[in-house]
């Protein structure tokens, strides 16, 4: 017994030395692993978007060798210029066109699509195609299309009997035909998100509405395709509004922010003092607006993707 | 019947006629790119030009720019980009899915919280970090800071999770290093994967314009949208139908890339929504 006991001592031990060193083996693999990711994240992420924040608080300028704490001023700075103002309120303006404009469309072009057999992988593709397309190129292709004297906008429009516009250089249009653009890029990108919604929706559904002598169109519409279109719908909402509140692209091609601010846009905004006055600080200030208003969509999302809506 | 001939014919005229409106861009810049400029600044509506300019336009496109240059430089940049993005994220993925180890929901937490920075709100100290670094105007500076991509170990760790243990566990008994059953278990496994996230990440940095804009000034640097812009500025001026050109050449990789492919590129660009 005694023997016994004394024989089977070394062994337990080695075995758990073997397991200690199996788990700590495992421990630093993983982080030896992990470490590149965790260094660039710490460089390009965590440490930046602390910095940005911090900077906001300061007087610092590229190039200058002294740097104060300045406290809130930026914040000041910025609640008493009113190009910060119009580039807040045209901002939200371009969202609140873009936002219900191409997801309302996107849903009823998808549902118009999925109707029908012929000409669905077709008109598919079309629509998706301005999301392939590089925007910024696009930009330039859009810009001729609404020159005022030959664009093709103009032209087709006369063919109706309609007069045109000098479209981007009017201060009263210009933030609609931004606007217009964002549209006709997001579009598809929405459409194809609600076809995967629709094509999710179990087809027993839909069976059990006819047994139940449900009426096609609209009341089948409200009672199944919508509440389980749910989900998708917020997530729609959520990726198109961040998309929109980051538009810069077109800002920066097609008017600079003009005529007179009239289409100046949070991040063109910020770009512009960043790196065309080099008014840094004040730029970060205007970022950390800018991250704000990102982050707090985010949250919204999060909140309500957990909660899964419907179901 | 007659109801259903009937939606089915306005159906087809609806949904037509707005496709229409979507391509109209695309056509007239393809129309534009082959017309002469006097029929350019003919203030009427016409298709089909009646003199075939193309071969003059796309040649001063190509030889006024250095526009193949312009898109060596996007071809570089994005290859770049991807491949430095899948050697960083796709051990610490490996990490996340499938050891154990202290700070290991730290860890996640963070990455999930770094989702949520959107490029642009970083670009000022990515910039200062890079003239730090004397990679301003080069191709570091413009492949560097995408070089971590949470969201590739986000997506990398979600696929992961679904390979099963014991696979894991024989190639150990089988003397396979971690690194060796990260490179050579778990990326053969996860390549439908990687495609969805490479049309994804290579689609985005073509296309990208805020980033190269502040970190490239000279010529040679130019990523494709930068030089489609700097063609315009410099030397095109008001010659609509070069401009059109070059426009042309640039969306096209991504365009037929596109049209060959549609399922998958659907898929890696949808996908970025799910993050």
């Amino acid at each position: 017994m005694s023997v016994a006991s004394v024989t089977s001592l070394p062994v337990k031990n080695t075995v758990l030395v073997e397991n200690m060193s199996a788990v700590s083996r495992e421990q630093r693999s993983a982080w030896l692993l992990s470490l590149p990711a965790i260094a660039l994240m710490i460089l390009f992420l965590i440490g930046p978007i602390l910095s940005v924040i911090a900077l906001s608080f300061t007087n610092w300028q590229l190039g200058m060798t002294n740097i104060n704490w300045v406290g809130l001023d930026n914040y000041r700075e910025m609640i008493g210029d009113s190009t910060f103002w119009k580039a807040f309120n045209n901002t939200l303006m371009y969202v609140g066109i873009v936002l219900p404009v191409s997801v309302i469309g996107g849903l009823l072009v998808a549902l118009l699509v999925e109707t029908r057999m012929a000409g669905k992988a077709l008109y598919r593709t079309l629509f998706f195609l301005p999301v392939m397309g590089t925007l910024i190129a696009m930009s330039i292709v859009w810009e001729y299309i609404l020159q005022p004297d030959f664009g093709l906008l103009n032209m087709v429009l006369s063919k109706f009997g309609m007069s045109g516009e000098n479209w981007l250089n009017d201060k009263d249009t210009v933030i609609y035909v931004l606007a217009g653009i964002g549209v006709w890029h997001q579009l598809g990108y929405n459409l194809i998100l609600f076809t995967s919604g629709l094509l999710a929706i179990p087809c027993h559904l839909y069976e059990a509405a006819d047994m139940d002598g449900v009426p096609h169109g609209w009341s089948r519409f409200q009672l199944i395709t919508w509440p389980m279109l749910g989900p998708i719908t917020l997530f729609v909402l959520v990726i198109t509004s961040i998309k929109a509140f980051q538009v810069f692209d077109t800002v920066a091609v097609l008017t600079q922010g003009g005529p007179g601010k009239s289409s100046e846009v949070l991040l063109h905004l910020m770009y512009t003092e960043g790196f065309e006055f080099f008014r840094t600080s004040y730029a970060a200030s205007i970022t950390v607006i800018f991250l704000f208003i990102i982050l707090l969509i985010t949250v919204i999302k999060i909140r309500f993707i957990d909660k899964r809506v419907h179901y | 019947m007659g109801y259903d001939r009937l939606f089915s014919m306005l159906r087809h005229l609806i949904l037509a006629s707005l496709a229409l409106i979507f391509l109209a861009p695309f056509i007239w810049m393809v129309v534009t790119s082959i017309k002469p400029e006097d029929e350019i600044f003919l203030n009427e509506l016409r298709i089909i030009p009646e003199r075939f300019a193309g071969y003059e336009n796309y040649r001063i496109a190509l030889t006024e720019t250095p526009l193949l240059r312009f898109m060596l430089n996007g071809l570089i940049v994005t290859v770049a980009i991807f491949l430095s993005q899948v050697a960083v994220a796709v051990p610490a993925a490996y990490a996340l899915a499938k050891l154990q180890f202290k700070g290991k929901q730290v860890l996640f937490i963070a990455i999930l919280a770094c989702l949520m920075i959107p490029p642009q709100a970083v670009s000022i100290p990515w910039y200062l970090l890079m003239y730090k670094f004397g990679w301003l105007d080069s191709y570091a500076g413009l492949v560097a800071p995408f070089s971590i991509s949470v969201f590739g170990i986000f997506l990398m760790r979600q696929f992961f999770n679904t390979v099963p243990d014991d696979l894991i566990s024989a190639a150990r008994l089988d003397g396979y290093s971690e690194l060796g059953i990260v490179w050579k278990i778990m990326v053969p496994t996860a390549i439908p994967a990687l495609i969805s996230f490479g049309i994804f990440s290579i689609v985005a940095h073509w296309n990208d314009y805020f980033w190269p804009l502040i970190v490239v000034n000279s010529q040679e640097m130019l990523t494709p949208p930068l030089g489609v812009v700097a063609f315009k500025s410099d030397e095109a001026g008001d010659s609509y139908g070069p401009l059109m050109a070059a426009a042309t050449i640039i969306v096209a990789p991504l365009v037929i890339a596109y049209l060959l492919a549609q399922k998958r590129f659907i898929e890696g660009i949808t996908m970025s929504g799910m993050k």
